[in-house]
């Protein structure tokens, strides 16, 4: 095997030479011929750049022709996306031809082989479903090998059989060139198949199987085709037992080694990525070079280079995805898909130009014909064939509408081609032959299979793939599952598949995850965390948004109001419906909180508006005030415009450390003072001074209504969170557990101080509290949240904060409703503290 | 509950074949195995499935023998615990996770899917009044996310609550500014999980499955 892939190198080379030469005797001659005599302003320098030129046009213009397909939806919802870009290439063949007389481009099997193959396969691998992948993982492994060697040995024998029987008149071949044939062209393409099933969204199940079976077959294909193609070398004298033995071991051995080298390159960059946090620019690179080399070490070994990458790609992605960055891990997926994108575009037009010259085509009508009907009839029986016995050990069989599908979707594509390309022409009379019944055979099923799939899928009503983003819910459901049926298993006493993953879940868990992840990511790799996680992203995001469509002032205006209507609200409800919790949580408080909750007085926030205007002036000042004493100066500046190195804006410690130390001088002064129960320091009733404006209106308001007794102790509600109150209110618990978070985390808690003495910018955002009012224009989800029981404990939807290092910010949006509504519901402080409190604040 | 000698006999088998839908193989395979674990003991106490060394690390260890001796799970329309279960009672719950015949009607399909959801839900329904309240969830999630290590108590309260916040947007829509989501109803777990394959996610092979599907697909 080595020798045959150092002869098609040597093949490739001369090919490429061809290409190449004028390049470099130009340059040369350039240097030596050329004496100037003047200067130069400008030289036409076309000769030395032409080549990298050339490619790079040709991508351009490859992914220029995907850009037009994608600007006619009407037409690639007919055609498959990879038949209409084949159709492309014909037609830019044919302006080539036109021009040129002859095709000046074509695919060459090595740029094929280790220039656009590798990132597909690698894409492939590395977003693969996991679970689905080594869940089938046996059906997928019998459909790849049996199946492919089935198709690859039927089809042979059969037009072996034709042959003789003198079906294709005069050629020159044999039963050997046949097999070879037929074990270049069994396998399903993965480029193909991927194309078109991604389009037609069928089952999962479905989906991995034939995405799964075509990725696998393309390694166990090649290594067919080396073992055909040795064994012709040999010449049919000399094969005896032995050779078929060693074929078949070697087989084995190519297959399964590739596969293993696949494994160790994924320990690799798990292990790399480990520690790559200090370079995260290149990180997503080690990705790509690394999974290459793996394609590239495999293939040095001859072994199976497809599958080494694949696995490679498969076996990483959960190790790098949860230590890299997040930032990385988008890189990487996005790179990732350009990469395999592009690929297959330049793959499927050039599929097309090549089919544009009139000196590889060679007809034979029996030929043709015969390998396309073997192809389609030997798939079918295939798949009925090997589904028959998998469904006895299936505890889902696969129901024959699936069959149907999984034996309809045998596309044949680009790797069949750069295989027969790598014939050599001494060797295989026939070769041109064999070029041009695989073309035929790709545009065939690529073509006509690609443009009929979705109309069979639709009449056939295969089973089609559920559109459910996957909820949280669901998510410990499914996880729930997972242990009731590892349970059963152990109850019941037999050793299933569940054991088996339990088994294995443990084992990563135990050593693996220890070996290959960050203590950190260890700590969030946990699916159910991941999408607890997404959530919270999902909603300080939606909360962002909302508050920007409203406009910022109107956040920081109406928020008074909107705090003590929603704490009135809430309160009731959640008193009324939880009462247990409340006692449970609350202890001794339990009875005035519910008391006073129970009173809801709406009209309370109703007058607020009316003194909206006039309170907006003295609050300008007041937010003045409390910008120059909680602001810090920025030092962004002091940072270079361009580094190759970081991406970060600013993380600066002095800033840090200056919002800490602030936050920490305040948050002493207002405890000192509320534990004495004396009038806080100057500064700090400055920035308190923001709630007297409030105040104010709100006693008026509940003198205007007489009916509520208790508008003083919404009040005190309201201003539950100026750091006083709550310190002098809830001394005992809530506010305990998110000031110890805080000084876990200096940077979170400093932020979260900041915005501490300003009720406005956390309280329940205005739009909240609207939606409150008006109950009209809100999501689904907010609303909900409003109407969940929150009890004080709620605090702890703080607690990932300790856990994530990412994004606390978006965390802390995130809770910050949640968080006020903890503490907004904190009872009031009992009846002696009570009036202390009160004296401070008046 | 079977006769009082040890050994049953071969119709007795076969009734509860009929009843249960396991092959007589299988439950002769989990004869065997009830035998084992009941130390040759008519009936099955939670000692016994607790003494289970197996299932130490497996987080949902209480709520899946809890529901092994949970009435509703046993008969139809009543509540409350039994202290020990014979062999007809573990079959009965073991039943819950045989895979489906192979043919069957779309409604048999959607009668079986139910009741195996029902069992899942009347694992989380501990005080079995047809609802998943808050704190009942909050305790699922907990324990199951107590084995998992990296995940504290607080988080996964958190996450209950994220979790049922979830729930109630997507059941209930929009909810009047009074009303309450009181927790999941058995719809509501429907509806969640409508998506869920049941088919492949709660099915395990029982020992021998495989000459059975044979004969009821051949």
């Amino acid at each position: 095997m080595p020798a045959l892939w150092r002869s098609t190198f040597v093949l490739v080379m001369v090919l490429l030479a061809i290409s190449r030469p004028s390049l470099a005797s130009e340059a040369i001659g350039n240097g030596t011929e050329h004496t100037i005599t003047t200067l130069p302003i400008v030289i036409w320098k076309w000769e030395e750049i032409h080549f990298p030129y050339l490619v790079a046009l040709w991508i351009l213009v490859s992914w220029l022709c995907k850009l037009v397909f994608q600007l006619n939806p009407c037409l690639t919802r007919v055609i498959p996306e990879s038949g209409l870009l084949i159709c492309i290439g014909w037609v830019l063949g044919g302006i080539i031809y036109g021009a040129d007389k002859v095709q000046t481009f074509r695919l060459q099997p090595f740029t094929f082989f280790f220039y656009l193959l590798p990132q597909i396969v690698l894409d492939a691998g590395y977003s693969m479903p996991n679970k689905l992948f080594f869940g089938n993982l046996g059906a997928i492994l019998v459909y790849a090998v049996i199946g492919t060697c089935w198709n690859a040995a039927t089809l042979g024998l059969a037009l072996w059989g034709c042959w003789l029987g003198g079906a294709m008149g005069n050629i020159d071949t044999g039963l050997l060139q046949l097999l070879l044939f037929g074990s270049l062209i069994a396998a399903v393409d993965p480029v193909a198949v991927i194309a078109v099933f991604e389009e037609v969204h069928v089952n999962e199940v479905l989906y991995i199987l034939v995405f799964g079976e075509s990725l696998l077959n393309d390694g166990v294909t090649v290594v067919l085709f080396n073992v055909f193609d040795a064994f012709v070398s040999l010449g049919g004298a000399q094969i005896d037992a032995v050779e078929i033995i060693k074929g078949i071991i070697s087989f084995f051995v190519v297959a399964v080694g590739g596969s293993l080298v696949g494994v160790v390159f994924a320990l690799l960059i798990s292990l790399l990525t480990r520690c790559t946090k200090n370079i995260q620019i290149i990180e997503p690179g080690f990705i790509f070079v690394l999974g290459y080399l793996s394609y590239l070490t495999a293939e040095m070994l001859s072994l199976s280079a497809i599958l080494s990458c694949t696995f490679c790609g498969v076996c990483c992605q959960k190790y790098i995805n949860a230590n890299m960055d997040e930032r990385s891990v988008s890189t990487v997926r996005s790179t990732m898909k350009v990469f395999a994108n592009g690929s297959e575009t330049i793959i499927f037009v050039f599929l097309g130009i090549s089919a544009i010259d009139p000196s590889i085509w060679v007809w034979n009508t029996a030929f043709i014909l015969l390998t396309l009907l073997f192809i389609f009839v030997f798939r079918f029986i295939g798949v009925f064939l090997l589904t028959w016995i998998l469904n006895q050990y299936r505890l889902v069989p696969l129901d024959f509408i699936d069959q149907l599908v999984m034996g309809y979707g045998g596309l044949r594509g680009a790797v069949a081609y750069g295989l027969v390309l790598l014939l050599d022409e001494n060797k295989y009379k026939e070769k041109k032959l064999m070029i041009s019944t695989t073309l035929i055979v790709v545009y065939f099923t690529v073509m006509l299979q690609g443009i009929t799939m979705k109309p069979l899928v639709t009449w056939l009503k295969v089973k089609r793939a559920a559109v459910s983003e996957r909820t949280l819910a669901e998510k410990i459901q499914n996880r729930t599952f997972d242990h009731m049926l590892v349970a059963i298993e152990d109850i019941s006493g037999q050793i299933g598949d569940n054991y088996m993953r339990d088994k294995w879940n443990n084992f990563e868990e135990k050593w693996l995850y220890w070996l290959l992840m960050t203590p950190i990511a260890r700590k969030s790799c946990d699916p159910i965390f991941n999408i607890f996680h997404k959530l919270n992203i999902k909603d300080a995001t939606s909360y962002v948004k909302e508050g920007e469509r409203r406009g910022s002032l109107a956040f920081v205006h109406n928020e008074s109001k909107a705090d003590v209507d929603f704490n009135k609200k809430f309160g009731a409800d959640f008193s009324e419906m939880m009462p247990y919790i409340m006692t449970e949580n609350m202890g001794p408080d339990h009875v005035p909180v519910s008391s006073i909750l129970r009173d809801s007085v709406p009209s309370v926030c109703l007058d607020m508006h009316e003194q909206d205007l006039k309170m907006r002036e003295s609050e300008d000042f007041d937010a003045h005030h409390l910008l120059q004493q909680h602001l810090y100066k920025g030092r962004k500046q002091h940072r270079h415009g361009y580094s190759r190195k970081h991406l970060e804006v600013n993380k600066d410690e002095h800033e840090v450390q200056e919002i800490f130390q602030r936050t920490m001088r305040s948050r002493l002064e207002s405890f000192k003072s509320a534990k004495m129960g004396v009038a806080p320091p100057k500064k700090i009733s400055k920035h308190l001074k923001k709630d007297q404006p409030q105040k104010m209106p709100n006693g008026k308001s509940t003198d205007n209504s007489k009916s509520h007794a208790y508008g003083d102790e919404d009040l005190e509600f309201s201003e539950g969170d100026s750091a006083s109150g709550c310190e002098a209110a809830g001394g005992s618990f809530p506010m305990r557990a998110y000031r110890g978070a805080g000084i876990v985390n200096p940077a979170f808690m400093a932020e979260m101080d900041t915005m501490d003495p300003m009720p406005p910018m956390q309280q329940i955002p205005s739009w909240l509290a609207e939606a409150e009012v008006d109950s009209s224009n809100m999501v689904p989800s907010q609303r909900a949240q409003l109407r969940l029981p929150w009890t004080p404990s709620n605090l702890r939807r703080l607690a990932p904060l300790c856990l994530s290092t990412h994004s606390n910010d978006s965390f802390l949006l995130a809770d910050s409703p949640a968080t006020q509504e903890g503490i907004s519901e904190l009872p009031p402080p009992p009846p002696p503290q009570d009036g202390e409190g009160q004296g401070t604040h008046k | 509950m079977g006769a009082s000698q040890s050994a049953r006999t071969e119709h007795e088998f076969q009734d509860l074949a009929d009843r249960t839908g396991f092959s007589l193989e299988q439950i002769g395979n989990l004869d065997k195995r009830f035998r084992q674990l009941s130390k040759n003991e008519e009936t099955l106490s939670r000692q016994d499935l607790t003494s289970i060394s197996a299932l130490d690390n497996n987080p949902l260890r209480a709520q899946i023998i809890n529901a092994f001796f949970d009435k509703r799970n046993l008969r139809q329309n009543e509540a409350g615990t039994v202290q020990v279960i014979g062999f007809e009672e573990f079959l009965m719950v073991m039943s819950h996770f045989r895979p489906a015949a192979m043919h069957i009607t779309e409604e048999e399909r959607e009668k079986l899917r139910r009741e195996k959801l029902r069992f899942v839900f009347n694992m989380h329904d501990t005080d079995s009044d047809g609802t998943i309240t808050l704190e009942e969830y909050r305790r699922a999630v907990e324990e199951l996310l107590s084995k998992a290590g990296t995940i504290g108590q607080e988080t996964a309260k958190a996450i209950a609550d994220a979790a049922m916040l979830e729930v109630a947007s997507t059941t209930m829509g929009k909810m009047e500014p009074d009303e309450f989501y009181e927790g999941i109803t058995f719809e509501n777990f429907l509806q969640i999980l409508k998506t869920f394959d049941i088919e492949t996610r709660m099915h395990v092979r029982f020992l021998n499955m495989d000459t059975a599907t044979m004969r009821c697909g051949k």
